[in-house]
């Protein structure tokens, strides 16, 4: 093992803190609330003092490595860029957040506590993870913890939104493990190292473009897209707050970190080869499938009586936005989607911490069921506002500033998607103030005349939120000048290996 | 090398066989005593005989790669047997530890006979993995069989072991009468018994004969597929698996499929070279019949297994599936085929036995093999042993980092090394089914809220224990398998080098 161990201490802080919360006693229920907390603490300084040092420049850094499985080539390896760097601390933010917004948890304390901090060193891991068997490790090692989260302390039908989202899940993930098998053979030397392989790893164009579309379908289940999407309102919907804030804060960019990181990074030639009538494979499946995400959830949305499942198909919607960036791979795009990415992670854990705080209050989600809020719960009032302005694209919040990038780099490429995807804010304008509206202005409801307040634990956990959403929307130079310099990399990478594709192909045919 | 010279490297099958009249003679003395109580001392006798076995085996060094020759070529000691010596006697370890302690067999009054079957069943095992000729294969197997069949009858007053045993020994009959036909067929084919002279025979075939050839093989394979339990040869498991006492049900679905799956290697490598030494079977297209025969079981495993609702059944179809997915190793073969199967073997061996120590726990105290009677298990008292079965069903079906996951992701790359992509993708996808049934029952075991009429269990940290060792085991060997690998190497060099 050589490098710098901080990545490393910062995956691996949480699972120790799982051991400590499986030895104290079951009934300690404060105790091991607090001690979560603090296990949880760590990483995020840890994660302030990376973004500290983190030299844009530079390529990846921090990087810990050391063998592992020697008959493999399998190695420990971690490091973090300028794609990874901004998930990490998302990551840690959300993670030290959701164990203090989940103080109301009762019914099994300490498996839920244990549960949640084995899932942070899972989703720590895949973004710091640069061997290939080994993202593959913390990928699934995610899934567990999930199921039983979202199946023990889940709503109603959480039985089935857990399993669904299991199968789906791993359903994808085979087919990420055939693909690593098959780069693996296929590189020479045999390695899983991530950062190597698009060199090493020698695959004809058609099989890549094989290889692209099974990993795509793995990220695609995650992010979710089109038609993959069907598991995301169940499990959202069905699990607890602390644990849809992950879903959507975290595991969803999961899809998008892997299409960069992987499909991207390690099948560059894929990307932007034609693939069928003379378009890309990263159009036809991120372009266009972003597009009709951005629509078909923003129309799902409006539909949606159940506060939670509108934020859950507001997610969807701004997924795509992700993926229609992505697409377009001109610096503003792919700048956007990274941004976006960071901030619908910010700006939907809000949303669904909201929707905590009053369905604990109320007891139901029911949007119709509400009224007057504004004058019962004027502080709550006011911070849903500012995140449904924000998740809106309100200039002066932060996504709008991501959203303005991508439609601006996805123009240059795909005008007419542009336009569609453009329009769909006016929906999601629509159904977000249409919600205000109903709940928060109006009559206020007799039942709920007496409804306490939001209080000081709850609005810790979403002041910084908040901040940041604010802070980020006037000025995104920061994170900006974090990720542009590995973007711009990515980009070179991508277009220069197309083109080398297609310039060997035109000898082919000149032959 | 002669009789006598033999029996120095024949350690590990004497202490067997100590131990199996050991135990004879202390039940022998035992009974007919007034007022008899039931005695620890068959299973004591029992597991300390097991014990020095595997410290024997330890001591075995094969001479050199390609192995001695025992009793004039009837018994092979080489890296290969003794790999499965210590895999089959660390099974039949686990199996008397497991009886010691199982309500349903301490209950019976002839316990004796019970520890004497089991060590016996062992000792043809260990002669099935080391067996040198045709002869030899099917005499062991044939032993391992008739006390297979007895231990699972005998729960005596139980009817479903009565009518489990009686499957099992119908079924056995037909697939070992095809079996001898066709090792007969193989013998008329190249005149010979013991493997070298069976590679000789076949190198040397006329053309015209392959189709005979062929066609014994396939009568051959009958009998070690129903001894794996791959498809079409599996219709006895289910049935057996429920109606025998559960430390035999472990013992037949961990040690026999291991056994089994040491003379398949050992018979199809040596004898018929398949991607062997003689290349004129070349055309014989037994790895083509192998990857139906690998797809159908593991597929029908898992899709049968999706709508069981008793515990031993469940495994039962899901130990076909993982009989497919070893298989998978075999159709490979060559290059790492060979040392992936082994690994799963192994991999298979911990998170089975393991799940199925669990059941017998569940059994002990409640008295229920039906999913129903694991409802809310974690709630009522057993967190332990529904964690423990949920790190093992969780590894079978193949989640990291355990080892079931280790053990697939071996087999598959060898699959995906050999390029035979589709047989990689169906099994990836089987694994996918496969999670929808073990997960049901981590699903009632944690999900599910107990009701009034569920009774609230305890279990002693002596019955914990084993169960904790073998999930530790699965965690530990998820994360570090470079030691595993390096030793199934040296025993798959056997074939290959």
């Amino acid at each position: 093992m050589h490098g710098d161990p901080v990545l490393t201490l910062m995956i691996f802080i949480p699972l120790v803190g799982m051991a400590v919360v499986l030895a104290l006693p079951s009934r300690a229920h404060d105790a091991i609330r607090w001690t979560s907390t603090l296990f949880s603490a760590p990483p995020l300084l840890l994660a302030v003092r990376v973004l500290h040092g983190f030299r844009p420049d530079a390529g990846f850094q921090l990087v810990h490595r050391g063998p592992w499985i020697d008959a493999f080539d399998i190695e420990y390896f971690v490091g973090v860029d300028g794609i990874s760097i901004t998930m990490v601390v998302l990551t840690a933010l959300l993670c030290f957040l959701c164990m203090i917004a989940s103080f109301g948890i009762e019914k099994g304390v300490k498996g839920y506590y244990a549960l949640f901090l084995l899932l942070e060193t899972g989703m720590l891991g895949v973004f710091c993870a640069l061997d290939f068997f080994l993202f593959f490790v913390f990928w699934e090692v995610m899934l567990l913890p999930m199921y039983f989260l979202i199946g023990i302390w889940g709503g109603p039908r959480r039985e089935y939104a857990a399993i669904k989202f299991f199968l789906y899940t791993l359903l994808g993930s085979v087919l990420m493990l055939v693909t690593i098998l098959y780069l693996y053979f296929a590189s020479d030397p045999h390695s899983f190292d991530m950062t190597q392989l698009s060199r090493t790893a020698h695959v004809t164009i058609n099989v890549q473009l094989l290889l692209w579309l099974a990993l795509f379908i793995g990220f695609a289940i995650k992010i979710p897209a089109f038609p993959f999407h069907t598991w995301l309102p169940d499990a959202h919907v069905e699990a607890p707050t602390a644990i849809s804030v992950i879903l959507a804060g975290v595991l969803l960019k999961m899809g998008t970190y892997g299409i960069l990181r992987i499909n991207y990074g390690i099948l560059p030639a894929a990307t932007l080869a034609p693939a069928w009538h003379g378009r890309s494979l990263a159009f036809w499946l991120l372009a266009a499938l972003g597009t009709f995400n951005i629509v078909y959830g923003a129309l799902a949305a409006m539909a949606q009586t159940d506060l939670k499942k509108l934020v859950a198909y507001s997610s969807i919607s701004h997924m795509g936005y992700v993926m229609l960036g992505m697409a377009a791979f001109t610096p503003q795009g792919i700048n956007g989607a990274v941004l976006q990415m960071f901030n619908h992670g910010t700006v939907t854990a809000m949303l669904f911490l909201l929707v905590g705080v009053i369905y604990d209050r109320a007891h139901h989600r029911d949007i119709a069921g509400f009224g007057g809020l504004a004058s019962i719960m004027p502080v709550y009032t006011g911070v849903t506002g500012l995140a449904f302005f924000a998740a809106m694209g309100l200039p002066g919040l932060s996504a709008f500033i991501s959203e303005a990038l991508v439609l601006l780099g996805a123009w240059q490429n795909y005008p007419l998607l542009t336009v569609i995807g453009a329009s769909a804010v006016v929906l999601t304008a629509g159904y977000l103030l249409w919600t205000l509206q109903r709940m928060f202005l109006g009559k206020p409801n007799e039942k709920y005349l007496t409804l306490p307040e939001i209080n000081a634990r709850e609005l810790f956990t979403l002041v910084p939120l908040g901040a940041i959403v604010i802070f980020l929307g006037i000025y995104p130079t920061p994170i900006l000048d974090l990720q542009s310099p590995a973007l711009v990399r990515l980009n070179d990478h991508v277009t220069q290996a197309a083109a080398r594709t297609a310039g060997t192909e035109r000898v082919a045919v000149a032959r | 090398m002669g009789t006598t010279e033999s029996l120095a490297y024949f350690h590990p099958e004497l202490a067997l066989a100590a131990a199996i009249l050991a135990v004879i003679f202390v039940d022998l003395a035992l009974t007919g005593r007034a007022g008899r109580q039931a005695s620890e001392w068959p299973g004591n006798l029992a597991l300390a005989g097991v014990g020095a076995a595997l410290v024997l085996t330890r001591g075995l060094r094969p001479l050199d790669v390609r192995g001695a020759w025992l009793f004039n070529g009837m018994i092979v000691l080489d890296a290969f047997s003794v790999f499965f010596k210590v895999l089959l006697g660390l099974a039949l370890l686990a199996v008397v530890w497991m009886s010691l302690s199982s309500r349903e067999i301490r209950a019976q009054p002839n316990e004796g006979e019970y520890y004497a079957l089991l060590l016996s069943s062992g000792l043809g095992m260990f002669l099935m993995a080391s067996a040198g000729t045709l002869l030899m294969a099917y005499l062991s197997l044939e032993f391992v069989s008739l006390t297979s069949y007895v231990l699972t009858g005998f729960l005596r007053h139980n009817r479903r072991s009565g009518e489990a045993a009686l499957k099992y020994l119908i079924y056995g009959g037909v697939a070992s009468g095809a079996m001898i036909y066709g090792m007969s067929w193989v013998f008329g084919l190249t005149g010979a018994m013991d493997y070298a002279g069976i590679a000789r025979g076949v190198a040397a075939l006329d053309p015209a004969s392959r189709g005979a050839l062929f066609l014994a093989l396939v009568l051959v394979l009958a009998g070690f597929g129903y001894k794996i339990a791959s498809v079409p040869f599996h219709m006895w498991a289910p049935d057996v698996y429920t109606g025998a006492p559960i430390p035999v049900t472990a013992f037949l679905a961990v040690g026999s499929k291991a056994a089994g799956f040491a003379l398949l290697l050992r018979f199809f490598h040596f004898g018929v070279g398949h991607e062997g030494p003689a290349p004129a079977v070349a055309q014989v297209p037994i790895p083509q019949l192998a990857s139906i025969i690998c797809v159908a079981t593991m597929t029908l495993g898992n899709l049968a297994a999706l709508s069981q609702t008793n515990m031993k059944r469940l495994l039962a179809y899901s130990s076909i599936a993982h009989a497919g997915y070893a298989l998978l190793g075999f159709v490979v073969f060559a290059d790492k085929g060979v040392e992936a199967l082994l690994f799963y073997l192994v991999a298979y061996y911990l998170m089975n036995l393991g799940a199925f120590w669990v059941v017998m726990l569940i059994a002990n105290a409640t008295g229920r093999e039906d999913l129903d009677g694991y409802r809310g298990l974690a709630w009522r008292g057993g967190a332990a042993p529904a964690l423990a079965l949920g790190v093992f069903l969780f590894s079978l079906a193949g989640l990291p980092p355990l080892a079931g996951f280790v053990g697939k992701f071996n087999v598959f790359a060898a699959g995906v090394q050999a390029q035979l992509y589709v047989l990689v993708v169906i099994g990836l996808l089987n694994s996918v089914i496969s999670l929808y049934y073990y997960a049901r029952v981590v699903k009632t075991m944690f999900l599910d809220d107990p009701t009034a009429d569920d009774p609230a269990l305890r279990f002693g940290a002596n019955e914990l224990g084993p169960v904790g060792v073998l999930s530790l085991a699965t965690l530990v060997l998820g994360v570090n398998f470079n030691w595993l690998l390096r030793w199934v190497e040296v025993a798959g060099r056997v074939f290959t080098g």
